[in-house]
C-alpha cells in the first residue's frame, strides 16, 4: 500500500508530466495547422522551430522521464512492499526537473533556442536552455540511484529470493536510462555549453552527432520500459488472466538493457564521419533489439489468450471474442500491439542501411517515431495511470466509457496521423520543414497528406484534454477502500531463480563491453582527428 | 546448487557462458562481414589488403584518389581545371593584344566574333571558355585539323590575351530567319531526371551559371548538334568529370535537335 507521502510523491511527477504533455500535443496541433494548406503560412520559419523544440523536449525529455520516474517510486513500494528509502531525495530530485523545465523552456519560449531536441550543432542556443536540460537528467539520476539504493536493501532482507518481475524491469529501466543519457550528458557539458557559454567558437559537429546518437536510440527504450512494464505486470491481472512467463519478461529487460544502445549510429546512416563498416555493425545489433520486443508480443499474446480461456473462450480464435474488451487496459493494450506492428515493422526498414538511404529524414522517420512513442507507448502510458488512479487518490476513476473514447481517439487519431505521413515519406516529403510551397506542381498532389495529418490531431487534442479531464475528475470521485495493489500472477511462480535472471551485473557488464566495441573506434577517431571543429552558428541572436 | 551461492561470472555457468558467446560471436561475425567482406566485395573500392579493408570500413581518412581519373597527363580530359580565380581581370593592353591576334581568327569566327560559318560565335563568350579550349586544343585534348595548327604556336599569354578580347566584344543577336524564339523545350527547361540528365540551364544560362561551362545563347545551331555528337560518341572528351559525355550520350535525337534550335535562337 501507497501511504500519503508516497501518493503525493508519484502525483506530483504524474501530474508535471501530462500538464507539459497537453502543451505539447496541443503545440504539435499548431505546428500541423500552420503547415497545412488550411491557411496562408506564417510568414516566420523561427516561430515553428520555436514549437518543434517545446514539442520535442517535453515529449522527449521531461513527460516519458516523470512517468518512468513516478511508476518507478510506485512499484518500489508495491513491488517490493516495503517503505520507499530516501524520500527526500527523491522530492530534490523531482526539483531539479521541476527548475530544469522552467530554466529549458524560459529561453525555448522566447526564441532563445530553437534548436530543436536534439540540439544540431553547430547551431547553438541560450545556455540556459542546456543547463536546463542537464538539471532534468541528473534530477533522473537520482531516481536511479533511489532504485538501485531501494532494491539492494530489499535484496538484504529477502536473500536469494525472486525479485519482483516489475522491479526487476523497473531497475533494467533506471540502469538503462543511466547509461544511455551519459552520452548527451557529454555532449552537452564538454562540447555545447563551453560553447553556448562563450568559452569557445567552434564546435566539432560530427562527434556531437556520434554522442549524441549514443543517447538518441536506447532513450526510446528507455520511454518503452513503463509500458512494457505495464504489458508484463498489470495487463494479465487487468483482464483477468496470468502472465504466460515470468522469465521470460526478465530475458526481455536483460536484452533491451544489453543492446538497446551500442546501436544508435543507425542514426548517422547518411552522416560521412562515421565509417561504413561501423554502421553495419550497428545495423546488424539493431536487428537484436527487436528479439525482445518479439518475445513480448509472444508472452503477452499468450497471457491475453490464457485470459480468454479463463472466461470460457474456446477453439482457435474464440478466445479472442471472449476477451474482455470493454476493459481499457484490454483495448490500450490491443491498440497499443497494432502501433507497436506497423511502427516496428517501420523501425526495420529505418535499421537497414540501403533501405534508409530511401526514408532517411523524410516525414517517413516521423510518422515512424511517432506510432512508435505517441502511440505504442504513450496510450500505455494512459492505461497504466488509470490503473494505478485510485490507488493514489483512494477514488474512484468514474466514467468507464469515457475512458474507453479517450483511447480509441487517441488510436485513431494517431493512426490518420502517421500513416499519410509515412507515405508521403516514401515520396520524399523531407521533415523539419517550417512549410512547404503548396504552389509547386511537384509537392501539390502532397498537400492533402498535411491537412489529414491536420485532422487527426484534432482527434489526439480531444483525447488528450479528456485524458486530463477524466485524471482531475478521478481526484474529485467516490472514496473507496481498494484491495492491496497486485502486479500479474504468472502461470509459473518461480520459487528460485538462476543468479543470472535474478541480478544486474553480467548485463551491465556486457552492455558496457558492447558499448566499447561499436563505439570506442568512431569516438576514439573522431576526438584524434584534427581540424573536424566548425564555427557555432547562434540561434535567437541578434542577426 | 543453491542459487545464492552460484558463482555468475564463471565459465561453468551456463548463463554466463552462452551470453557472452552469443555476443562475441554476433560481433565477430558482424565484425567479419563489415569490415572485410562487404568493402572487398564491393564494386569500385580498390581493396589491396585484409588491413586495406579494415581501414576503408572503419572510416579511416585516406588520401584522396579520384576512381577512374589517370594520372599521366596524357589520360587526362584536359589539363585545365576552371576555377573562379583563373582569369585575372582584363586590362586594355591584354584586349588591344588580343585584338590583334584575333585577326588570324576572323576568316572562321568573324570579323567581331560573330561567325557566318556555323563555327562559334565567340563575342561575349567568358574569357576562362575561350582559354580552356585553346589550351585543350594546343595540349590535344581536343581536336580539330583546323584548330590545333593555329594555336600551336601561341603562348599562355597569348590565349589570355584571346580570351579577354573576345569576351570584350558585345554579343550580337544572331539573325535566324523563319525561327522565331519559342519556349525553352523540356530538355532545356528539366532535364531528365530518370535518364540522369541536369536541364541545360541549369549550367548553361537561363537557371544558373556553372564557373566552368560556356555560354551556349546564340551559337550556331550546326556547331551545337555537331558538339553533342561529338559528346556522344566520343570524338570529343575535354571534359573533366566526363559530365557533358554523359548527359550527351542519354540524349535523344530530338532533344539534341531541340536543345540546339533553342540556343540557336537565344
Amino acid at each position: 500500500m501507497l501511504d500519503n507521502d508516497s501518493r503525493r510523491l508519484i502525483l506530483a511527477h504524474f501530474w508535471l508530466a501530462f500538464a507539459a504533455f497537453l502543451v505539447a500535443v496541443i503545440l504539435g496541433e499548431w505546428q500541423m495547422y500552420i503547415r497545412s494548406p488550411l491557411r496562408a503560412w506564417i510568414q516566420n520559419p523561427e516561430l515553428y522551430y520555436r514549437s518543434v523544440t517545446a514539442h520535442g523536449s517535453a515529449l522527449g525529455y521531461v513527460v516519458p522521464t516523470l512517468v518512468a520516474m513516478g511508476f518507478g517510486y510506485a512499484i518500489t513500494e508495491l513491488a517490493l512492499k516495503q517503505r520507499l528509502i530516501g524520500r527526500r531525495w527523491a522530492w530534490a530530485g523531482f526539483a531539479l526537473v521541476v527548475i530544469g523545465v522552467v530554466t529549458a523552456m524560459v529561453p525555448v519560449s522566447m526564441g532563445l533556442a530553437s534548436v530543436l531536441y536534439t540540439f544540431y550543432p553547430p547551431m547553438i542556443a541560450n545556455p540556459f536552455y542546456y543547463i536546463g536540460i542537464v538539471l532534468v537528467v541528473v534530477g533522473s539520476w537520482i531516481w536511479v540511484a533511489l532504485m538501485s539504493i531501494n532494491l539492494r536493501a530489499w535484496k538484504k532482507n529477502h536473500p536469494g529470493e525472486p525479485i519482483p518481475l516489475a522491479m526487476f524491469g523497473n531497475v533494467a529501466g533506471s540502469y538503462l536510462w543511466a547509461w544511455t543519457s551519459l552520452g548527451a550528458a557529454i555532449e552537452l557539458l564538454f562540447q555545447i555549453i563551453p560553447v553556448a557559454l562563450g568559452w569557445r567558437s567552434t564546435i566539432d559537429a560530427g562527434l556531437a552527432r556520434v554522442f549524441f546518437s549514443w543517447t538518441l536510440h536506447a532513450i526510446v527504450y528507455f520511454w518503452l520500459i513503463p509500458t512494457y512494464l505495464a504489458f508484463y505486470t498489470l495487463v494479465p491481472r487487468a483482464i483477468g488472466g496470468r502472465l504466460y512467463s515470468d522469465a521470460m519478461g526478465r530475458i526481455a529487460f536483460i536484452l533491451f538493457l544489453v543492446f538497446s544502445m551500442p546501436i544508435g549510429i543507425h542514426h548517422l546512416f547518411q552522416d560521412p564521419q562515421v565509417g561504413a563498416g561501423v554502421k553495419f555493425l550497428h545495423a546488424v545489433f539493431t536487428g537484436m533489439v527487436s528479439v525482445p520486443t518479439l518475445l513480448t508480443v509472444f508472452t503477452i499474446c499468450a497471457s491475453v489468450e490464457i485470459a480468454g480461456r479463463l472466461r470460457g473462450g474456446r477453439g482457435a480464435f474464440g478466445w479472442i471474442a471472449a476477451l474482455p474488451w470493454k476493459n481499457p487496459m484490454m483495448l490500450a493494450v490491443a491498440f497499443s500491439f497494432v502501433m507497436l506492428g506497423f511502427g516496428g515493422a517501420g523501425g526495420i526498414i529505418n535499421m537497414s542501411y540501403q533501405l534508409d538511404f530511401a526514408v532517411h529524414n523524410t516525414q517517413w522517420i516521423t510518422g515512424h517515431f511517432h506510432l512508435i512513442f505517441g502511440g505504442a507507448i504513450v496510450i500505455m502510458y494512459f492505461a497504466l495511470a488509470y490503473d494505478l488512479w485510485p490507488h493514489l487518490t483512494g477514488r474512484e476513476l468514474g466514467n468507464v466509457g469515457l475512458i474507453r473514447l479517450q483511447l480509441w481517439l487517441w488510436f485513431i487519431g494517431m493512426i490518420v496521423v502517421t500513416f499519410p505521413w509515412h507515405f508521403v515519406g516514401i515520396l520524399g516529403m523531407p521533415r523539419r520543414m517550417a512549410y512547404f510551397d503548396y504552389t509547386v506542381p511537384a509537392i501539390a498532389p502532397q498537400a492533402v497528406s498535411v491537412t489529414i495529418t491536420f485532422l487527426g490531431g484534432l482527434l489526439l487534442v480531444a483525447s488528450a484534454f479528456l485524458f486530463v479531464l477524466i485524471l482531475l475528475q478521478g481526484h474529485r470521485g467516490r472514496h473507496i477502500t481498494l484491495p492491496e495493489f497486485r502486479f500479474s500472477m504468472p502461470v509459473h511462480q518461480p520459487a528460485r531463480l538462476p543468479v543470472a535472471l535474478n541480478s544486474f551485473a553480467l548485463w551491465l557488464a556486457l552492455m558496457v563491453g558492447l558499448t566499447i566495441v561499436n563505439y570506442g573506434y568512431p569516438i576514439a577517431q573522431l576526438m584524434a582527428l584534427e581540424q573536424t571543429s566548425v564555427p557555432a552558428v547562434p540561434i535567437g541572436g541578434p542577426r | 546448487m543453491n542459487a545464492t551461492d552460484e558463482r555468475l561470472f564463471s565459465f561453468k555457468n551456463i548463463w554466463f557462458t552462452a551470453s557472452v558467446g552469443a555476443l562475441v560471436g554476433i560481433a565477430i561475425v558482424a565484425a567479419i562481414i563489415g569490415f572485410i567482406w562487404i568493402p572487398s566485395a564491393q564494386k569500385g573500392n580498390r581493396i589491396e589488403s585484409l588491413w586495406d579493408a579494415i581501414c576503408t570500413a572503419a572510416g579511416l581518412p585516406q588520401p584522396f584518389r579520384p576512381l577512374g581519373q589517370p594520372t599521366t597527363p596524357v589520360e587526362r580530359p584536359s589539363n585545365v581545371i576552371v576555377t573562379a580565380q583563373m582569369m585575372q581581370p582584363a586590362d586594355s593592353l591584354s584586349i588591344g593584344r588580343g585584338g590583334t591576334l584575333a585577326l588570324q581568327c576572323t576568316m572562321c569566327h568573324g570579323a567581331r566574333g560573330m561567325s557566318q560559318a556555323n563555327s562559334p560565335n565567340l563575342a561575349g563568350q567568358y574569357a576562362s571558355s575561350i582559354y580552356k579550349q585553346l589550351r585543350d586544343f594546343k595540349s590535344g585534348h581536343r581536336k580539330s585539323a583546323i584548330m590545333e595548327p593555329l594555336v600551336a604556336n601561341l603562348s599562355d599569354q597569348d590565349m589570355r590575351d584571346l580570351a579577354a578580347y573576345y569576351a570584350y566584344l558585345p554579343r550580337e543577336r544572331t539573325y535566324s530567319p523563319g525561327q522565331e524564339q519559342g519556349d525553352a523545350p523540356l530538355i532545356v527547361r528539366n532535364g531528365s531526371p530518370m535518364r540522369n540528365i541536369a536541364p541545360c540551364g541549369s549550367c548553361h544560362g537561363g537557371i544558373d551559371t556553372k564557373t566552368a561551362t560556356p555560354r551556349l545563347d546564340g551559337q550556331p545551331q550546326a556547331y551545337v548538334r555537331a558538339q553533342l555528337h561529338a559528346f556522344a560518341n566520343g570524338a570529343r572528351r575535354n571534359d573533366l568529370h566526363e559530365q557533358m559525355r554523359n548527359i550527351a550520350r542519354q540524349m535523344t535525337e530530338e532533344e539534341i535537335d531541340a536543345a540546339a534550335r533553342f540556343y540557336a535562337t537565344r
